[in-house]
């Protein structure tokens, strides 16, 4: 009997939805609450603070979607994020509240940059050597929490927190000491040469191959969790600690590759970010990106498969906001301001609570019939 | 070769200790340790209500700006600290509302009240100026500093203790009012106790949320304070992301002290001391990027020696 036969004969799509999946309905009803609630938020905002609010809500909310090059700038937006995004879901899986996802991408970017720009690769290899030196630096950043974690027990946050500023400052003391572009006439590298950049995919828009990676990643880190013993180790780890050690996992073995997995993605993310968008590397603050990649994961409740979506919302959310900070008279950080709102009620249990006691209720007296 | 490195070395810690025993290197510990202290002490007020308030850092960058404005507006420094004093509280009042009311998760809450209060910053102050960076258009009032009778003439000892920023003698009634709060009031029985256990404080009859709420506003007021110190005593006005992470800091400052008020103090009076190291390193010629990853690459060391020294046989969800 195919699912849909099943679902008519037995109470139709209410049933479906909120009997059969009533903890994953009311998640969608919440998110749908949160970003809702969010959105409106935005909008008050943005008729307090502008003087042509229409204007700014059209730059906002259509703008992104009017043209092919701001199609383009939300693909390459959402490439970024969702490779901060899959590195926080596997971190998080392993319930590491790990926020290293941010200096591993930006020391990844770095390293990625230092390695495509000083080093005469021959065609193939200058690609790949640079993405794979991102990835392995991410995963050194991203495993130093984890082991704090696992051999002292040192809170992994507050670690992971002070550790963004180490990074910060040791590559840009790297960066200014051994790697500076002095004709560059700022902070940056040498030019990445052509044989570095990732090839751009769609003509008149930014999109460029990284996005297939990213494509790969997220199935390979899909298949890792959902279908390999290492995966499993993480997710009922995650789930319950205690149980996971009774049932004989190595769970310090479980903290350390998971943390250095999402840190080698998130490091992985920040070369792709710099041989597919820059010509150089020229951040001097942290970018900001592994951030995004927690609401990224959050809105995905920690799931790789739901990260391209939440990615897509987020890019769409933030290439609106740059429109808006360019084109009308409202600052683009009111994105910042909207995305924490949404993440803070996603996780919001009581959103939906009494909708769910009714729920229960109504299951309690049904079944008494 | 080795000869040459031990003997540079030897007159690198030489020059550092000469330093260290300045009366101007130690007058910046206190300057320094006052931000991280009072944050310090708003981490003990609401973990020992068992709410680990990650947002102080937020709370701080807010009190920080609205510091700033307020005194601008009001030209008079006293109200531009006690708003200040209440954006602290609102922003405890946020999270109360987020974590206590709609009960979402308080790690993702707090990191996410962090980010918001980043972005709120930098929105309103670009409203207000026109700059994303810093408010050197608003006219802020910095709080006085505050030179003390007697103690000034006391020799080395008057140079360090005298003519600090009022708000670090403040900083000092905080600590005894907070040791004060936990062990001597009411209040305090209570917040110890919904730590201890919430469930014995529910069967008591009393709500044990009602308990968590007034130690967050305690809490976000305190914050308040190290937010105002930031922007109208170490810098004159405020700069985006200013608190640079002193409100993480203090959690580590306040787990390494147990949660008790002194032991707390003495840890945040450590971070303020490396700070100060820090600020004083280039002068052995260390590039300024490396001298300001120290204070961070200490707080970890120390929170890692720490839990590493404490750790009892493995424990599954460790807290700080």
């Amino acid at each position: 009997m195919s699912k849909t036969e099943h679902e008519k004969k037995t109470g139709g799509i209410f049933e479906f939805l909120f009997t059969r999946h009533r903890t994953a309905t009311l998640n969608a009803i919440t998110m749908v609450i949160a970003i809702a609630i969010a959105l409106a938020l935005a909008l008050i905002l943005i008729f307090a603070v502008s003087s042509d609010p229409g204007n700014a809500i059209w730059q906002f909310l259509v703008a992104p979607l009017a043209s092919k090059r701001a199609i383009g700038n939300i693909l390459t937006t959402a490439t970024t994020i969702s490779f901060t995004g899959v590195a926080v879901c596997i971190m998080f899986q392993a319930s590491m509240f790990n926020m290293a996802a941010e200096s591993a991408n930006f020391l990844g970017a770095l390293t990625g940059a230092i390695v495509a720009a000083s080093l005469k690769l021959p065609p193939v290899i200058s690609i790949i050597l640079p993405l794979v030196a991102g990835a392995a630096v991410g995963a050194i950043v991203g495993s130093i929490p984890g082991i704090l974690r696992a051999k002292v027990n040192a809170n992994e946050m507050v670690s992971s927190l002070m550790l963004n500023y180490v990074v910060l400052y040791f590559g840009l003391y790297i960066l200014k000491s051994f790697f500076l572009d002095k004709g560059a006439g700022q902070v940056a590298t040498k030019k990445l040469p052509a044989a570095s950049r990732l090839a751009n995919i769609i003509k008149g828009t930014g999109v460029h191959s990284g996005v297939l990676i990213v494509v790969v990643v997220i199935v390979l880190i899909y298949i890792f969790l959902y279908k390999t013993r290492a995966g499993f180790g993480i997710r009922i780890y995650g789930q319950n600690p205690s149980f996971a050690r009774y049932t004989g996992v190595n769970v310090d073995n479980v903290i350390l590759y998971s943390q250095m997995l999402g840190g080698a993605i998130a490091g992985l993310g920040g070369s792709v970010e710099i041989m597919g968008m820059y010509q150089r590397f020229q951040w001097t603050a942290l970018p900001g990106y592994g951030w995004d990649g927690i609401i990224v994961a959050i809105l995905a409740r920690n799931k790789p498969q739901f990260v391209p979506l939440a990615a897509l919302f987020i890019g769409f959310l933030r290439t609106g906001a740059n429109y808006m900070n360019t084109y009308a008279d409202v600052p683009k950080e009111l994105i910042t301001v909207i995305q924490a709102i949404m993440m803070i009620l996603v996780t919001a249990t009581a959103l939906t609570g009494r909708l769910k006691q009714r729920l229960a209720v109504k299951e309690a007296l049904g079944n008494d019939r | 070769m080795t000869g040459n490195f031990f003997s540079t070395m030897w007159a690198n810690i030489v020059t550092i200790f000469n330093i260290i025993i300045t009366s101007s290197f130690l007058y910046s510990v206190l300057r320094l340790t006052t931000p991280i202290l009072l944050a310090t002490m708003s981490a003990l007020v609401s973990d020992r209500a068992g709410v680990t308030n990650i947002s102080i850092e937020g709370a701080m960058l807010f009190a920080a700006l609205i510091g700033v404005i307020g005194s601008a507006y009001t030209q008079s420094c006293w109200l531009g600290l006690l708003c200040a004093i209440l954006a602290g509280m609102f922003f405890s009042l946020l999270l109360s509302f987020f974590h206590l009311k709609l009960k979402t998760n308080l790690v993702l809450t707090c990191i996410a009240l962090n980010s918001f209060s980043s972005g709120l910053t930098i929105f309103i102050l670009y409203m207000l100026t026109g700059d994303r960076g810093t408010s050197t258009a608003l006219p802020s009032v910095d709080m006085p500093k505050v030179s003390i009778p007697l103690i000034r003439d006391i020799p080395f000892v008057g140079e360090i203790l005298s003519g600090q920023n009022v708000l670090t003698y403040m900083t000092v009634l905080v600590v005894i009012a907070v040791a004060i709060l936990l062990y001597k009031t009411k209040l305090g029985i209570y917040i110890r106790a919904v730590g201890e256990s919430p469930q014995a404080v529910e069967t008591a009859g009393i709500s044990a949320n009602r308990i968590r709420f007034y130690a967050l506003l305690i809490s976000g007021a305190i914050a308040g304070m190290g937010g105002a110190f930031m922007s109208m005593a170490y810098i004159s006005g405020f700069t985006k992301d200013m608190v640079s992470g002193r409100g993480f800091i203090a959690l580590a400052a306040e787990a390494m002290g147990h949660g008790q008020p002194l032991a707390s103090t003495l840890a945040a009076l450590l971070f303020g001391f490396t700070d100060s190291l820090a600020n004083n390193l280039q002068v052995l010629g260390l590039s300024n990027d490396l001298a300001r990853m120290v204070p961070y690459i200490i707080t970890i060391v120390a929170l890692a020696l720490y839990t590493w020294r404490s750790a009892k046989p493995k424990k599954v969800t460790g807290s700080l």
